[in-house]
């Protein structure tokens, strides 16, 4: 069996392309994540088309472009100029301020904004018109506290939970870690598998007194071993380049990474007993496995959205179950006493998929 | 391979675009009342009152609250402090604490942008009560109106993202392994003795690639259109137009990667490599806005980024070529260059 | 003849895939040390009786005894006793050729110290000395084929099986190849080869020739030309081949 294994390196260290895709992805992913893919909004453009041009309306402008939400693209001149400007896709919200806003304000009462919102992307459109509304009524409600003779208001202590600086990292890292042992796990062994049936190898290695089970293991561990080193380097990078916290028992988060990979790897196994060739298993683990992994496992869109069809099939997604867990263990910092109804759910999948795969190697040794 | 190339994509398209909303319906909160005063039970009767908050119920004490959300039983605390009645008459003055599960920061400020929204809402409602002379309502009255999408649905948003992934992965996957493929069953020697040239070489590798993606945008489309009810608001042939040279600039990609790797599984990693890179930074799931500038100069090489802009701008907006012609020019030249690279690196003595 | 050890008895084996039978009521015996030729066309059913007698695949009825062991019952205990040489050679390309010999003597459990000298052994034999830390890729085809010979031998099995083992090598190299053959079977090795090649047919001890699943003759190349008038073991085959038409 220690021969397997150090043949399985082998043919992991002669191909330098290989490496650089298991350890060059996982950590330009988390870069990426933490430096540069945040779901906030910052910097949005926006027009401006201020009919009035006085006191209140440069006030309210003034006060809008000082948030970071916001930046000025430009001032209009028209209502013509609103629609150009959308269709360019240069601006993604416009403020209208009606004429005379200052003195209506004054002498009616009352004055009307309206925000004109680019809604192709509903995420950010609802976003923007949250924080321009909050934005205005913060300056309504200072001036109505000015002019009152008794200023009665309540105010607000906010306290973030687990991540106080809205870091969009805390969010990915999970999900990369998930996405990555799935990848290393499910598609590496897979592809190596079907590669040694092409190759005609996997005939010899049947026909020598190893077992079925130990070339299976032989093959395996390998891998076991590179997703750790990438588990552990993702950690690293998280928490000394991103200041992402480890709340949690570090030990646990092993155990628990362990035996995800379990499952991913008989996954992988069983994806290897069902393809041919390399090609199909690559377009399975990849088509099947990938767009899924990430966007049904609640890694960047939020499951409880989805709608009940899709959350059921959420449900059979092990990735889904795992991010829960690390999210509970580096962001809560709870015990297992918190996730082990999802623990029990990948127990059981890996159970399951070596069952599986278990039966369905036999019968392919039959045919 | 048929099923992978046509079935596949489909299906996921379907599934897939039904996944991706950020939208916030649901804020369950916990209330942690330790005044439980009239002014009390009327603020937290405008939490339980709004279609984005639900509430979870009343706990005797912060801890038990705190414990909720770690059971992942709330999203929100909303703590109230024993005076705080006292403290609004008295002092004019009193604070609630708002703890929000902050796992997903965007989510948890929005969250929280609602939660101080109805607060607001509520400071308004006592100034105009105490003082009906000087206010009579609102001084000011906003009313958004949310362009080319109005129910704000997240489907029409999706579907043309998805779209466009799906037939990009296709592209890049079919020609990425096409080349490297000969090489590897040597079928490759048989056409380099052959006295086509280099250039008809790639252009054949090429036309059936992108016959097939076309295909598979043409599937798309329809779906969308009879699934999904989406109508493209702009001139579909000019989509056509521009995904035909977007398709080319995809599968010299591809091609170019065939000619440098020497097995399929090289040409697989590296290509999903790109894509993985290409697909997150390019718009489809995250704003572009809000990352920062050198990310936003990065995209300048990437392909997706300008095609997915592009695509929504003529699918929902309307816009026409004059409104792209800039990015459309940049993906023709990168196209253009692409298909070159291919053609040069391609060797007929491999 | 009647005299020498049996290695490899099979009485009435039967494999059927569904409906299809590969294999109908095959029944031969191979002796110790021995080169017993098993030809036949594609799809005769070559590949799958020797799966069965390899104990890869496990026969629907009959007795299958390979080196004194029933295959059917005990397939694992089989696989210590034979070796294996496919027509992909089996060999691993990335690695280098004492890498290869060093991963198969590990898998037929080799110590460390038999490993190095077996290694030496077929290096000075088939004179490859400088290539052992190239990298199987970069060798000639003719010379993978030799080495591959010589890793399924590495555990001096009682019997290897060739599965058209001289696949898209030329004339010379076949040649030499059957010297490596020869020698084996010198030795004590029973060898039990599937090919193509006719005139490779005339080098075995004996030969079984196979279509559509059963066995239509056997015997020595001699006395097959002989039964059937032909001139050639070519000519034999296509008159076998012929009749079944």
């Amino acid at each position: 069996m220690w021969a397997f294994i150090k043949k399985e390196f082998l043919h992991i260290f002669r191909d330098p392309r290989t490496m650089v895709i298991l350890f060059g992805l996982p950590l330009a992913q988390v870069l990426l994540f933490g430096f540069a893919i945040t779901n906030d909004i910052n910097n949005a453009h926006i027009a401006i088309l201020d009919h009035s041009k006085d006191v209140v309306t440069r006030e309210i402008t003034r006060k809008l472009l000082s948030s970071h939400y916001f930046l000025l693209n430009r001032y209009l001149k028209s209502d013509a100029d609103i629609k150009p400007a959308f269709r360019k896709g240069e601006v993604k919200e416009v403020l209208v301020f009606e004429r005379d806003f200052a003195r209506k304000l004054q002498k009616e009462g009352v004055a009307k904004v309206q925000i004109l919102l680019d809604a192709t992307e509903p995420n950010t459109a609802n976003i923007l018109d949250a924080y321009t509304r909050g934005i205005i009524n913060t300056y309504v409600l200072q001036r109505m506290k000015q002019s009152a003779a008794i200023p009665i208001s309540i105010g607000v202590q906010n306290k973030m939970l687990y991540n106080p600086q809205l870091k969009s990292v805390y969010m990915f890292v999970p999900g990369v870690i998930t996405v990555l042992l799935m990848l290393v796990s499910a598609m590496m062994t897979s592809i190596s598998i079907t590669r040694e049936k092409e190759l005609g190898t996997m005939e010899a290695l049947l026909a020598s007194p190893v077992k079925p089970g130990h070339i299976i293991i032989g093959k395996v561990v390998p891998y076991v071993v590179l997703s750790f080193i990438n588990l552990i380097s993702i950690l690293l990078l998280s928490v000394f380049v991103f200041g992402m916290p480890i709340q949690g028992s570090i030990g646990l988060l092993l155990a628990e990474s362990l035996l995800f990979l379990t499952m991913a790897l008989a996954l992988g196994i069983l994806i290897s007993t069902v393809s041919k060739t390399q090609q199909q298993a690559m377009l399975l683990s990849m088509f099947a496995l990938m767009l899924p992994t990430i966007l049904l496992s609640g890694f960047i869109f939020p499951v409880e959205n989805m709608p009940v069809v899709l959350q059921y099939l959420s449900d059979i997604m092990p990735s889904r179950w795992f991010i829960i867990i690390l999210k509970n263990i580096m962001l809560k910092g709870v015990g297992i006493t918190y996730f082990w109804k999802e623990t029990l759910i990948i127990f059981s999948m890996a159970l399951l998929f070596i069952g599986l795969s278990i039966k369905k190697f036999s019968v392919r040794l039959e045919e | 391979m048929l099923p992978i190339i046509f079935i596949i994509p489909i299906v996921q398209l379907l599934v897939l675009s039904y996944t991706a909303t950020f939208e916030i319906k649901n804020v369950r909160f916990v209330v942690v009342d330790q005044d439980h005063s009239s002014e009390s039970r009327k603020l937290i009767d405008k939490f339980s009152g709004s279609a984005f908050f639900t509430d979870m119920g009343h706990l005797p004490d912060y801890k038990a609250a705190e414990n909720a959300v770690q059971h992942d039983d709330a999203d929100q605390i909303i703590v109230i402090e024993p005076d705080f009645e006292k403290d609004l008459v008295n002092e004019h003055h009193a604070q609630i604490q708002l703890v929000t599960n902050a796992i997903n920061g965007s989510a948890a400020s929005l969250m929280n942008a609602y939660a101080i929204s109805i607060i607001n809402n509520f400071n308004k409602e006592i100034l105009i009560k105490k003082l009906p002379l000087k206010f009579k309502g609102m001084p000011i009255q906003l009313s958004s109106s949310f362009w080319y999408n109005p129910e704000l649905d997240y489907i029409t948003y999706m579907v043309p993202g998805i779209l466009v992934l799906l037939v990009t992965i296709i592209a890049m996957f079919l020609s990425s392994m096409n080349i490297v493929k000969e090489k590897e069953i040597g079928t490759i020697e048989q056409l380099n003795v052959t006295p086509i040239t280099k250039f008809e070489f790639i252009a054949g590798k090429l036309i059936p690639f992108w016959i097939i993606a076309m295909i598979d945008l043409l599937i798309g489309l329809t779906l969308a259109r009879f699934v999904f009810g989406i109508v493209i608001v702009g001139n579909p042939f000019l989509l056509l137009f521009v995904t035909s040279v977007y398709l080319v600039l995809v599968l010299g990609m591809g091609l170019l990667v065939s000619t440098l790797t020497n097995t399929m599984q090289q040409a697989m990693f590296i290509s999903w490599f790109f894509l993985v890179i290409f697909i997150l930074m390019s718009g489809l799931f995250t704003p572009i806005e809000s990352m920062p500038v050198w990310a936003q100069q990065l995209n300048a090489i990437n392909p997706l980024a300008y095609f997915i802009k592009i695509n929504r701008m003529i699918m929902l907006k309307g816009s026409g070529f004059a409104d792209f012609q800039r990015d459309f020019y940049i993906l023709a030249a990168y196209a253009v260059l692409m298909l070159g690279f291919a053609t040069l690196r391609y060797r007929k003595r491999a | 003849m009647s005299q020498r050890e049996t290695i490899i008895e099979v009485k009435d084996l039967v494999k059927k895939f569904g409906s299809f039978t590969a294999n109908d009521r095959l029944t031969f015996d191979v002796y110790r040390g021995e080169i017993f030729g098993f030809l036949g066309a594609n799809g005769a059913g070559k590949t799958t009786a020797m799966k069965i007698l390899s104990g890869l695949s496990r026969p629907t009825s009959g007795k299958v005894m390979v080196a004194g062991i029933d295959v059917s019952h005990h397939p694992e205990k089989v696989k210590r006793k034979i070796g294996y040489m496919s027509q992909f050679f089996s060999l691993y390309n990335d690695m280098t050729v004492k890498e290869n010999f060093r991963f198969y003597g590990g898998i037929y459990g080799l110590s460390a110290k038999k490993i190095r000298e077996r290694t030496q052994f077929y290096l000075d034999k088939l004179d490859m000395k400088s290539y052992e830390n190239m990298l199987l890729k970069n060798i000639p085809l003719g010379w993978k084929q030799k080495l591959a010979f010589s890793l399924a031998n590495i555990h001096n099995p009682d019997i290897i099986f060739l599965d058209e083992p001289t696949g898209g090598v030329d004339p010379i190299t076949r040649r030499q190849f059957w010297e490596l053959i020869y020698e084996a079977a010198d030795q004590g090795t029973t060898v039990f080869v599937t090919t193509h090649y006719m005139d490779e047919a005339e080098y075995c001890e004996r030969v079984s020739i196979m279509s559509e699943g059963q066995i239509k003759a056997l015997g020595k190349p001699k006395a097959l030309k002989e039964q059937f008038g032909a001139a050639t073991m070519n000519d034999v085959f296509l008159k076998i081949a012929r009749n079944v038409e």
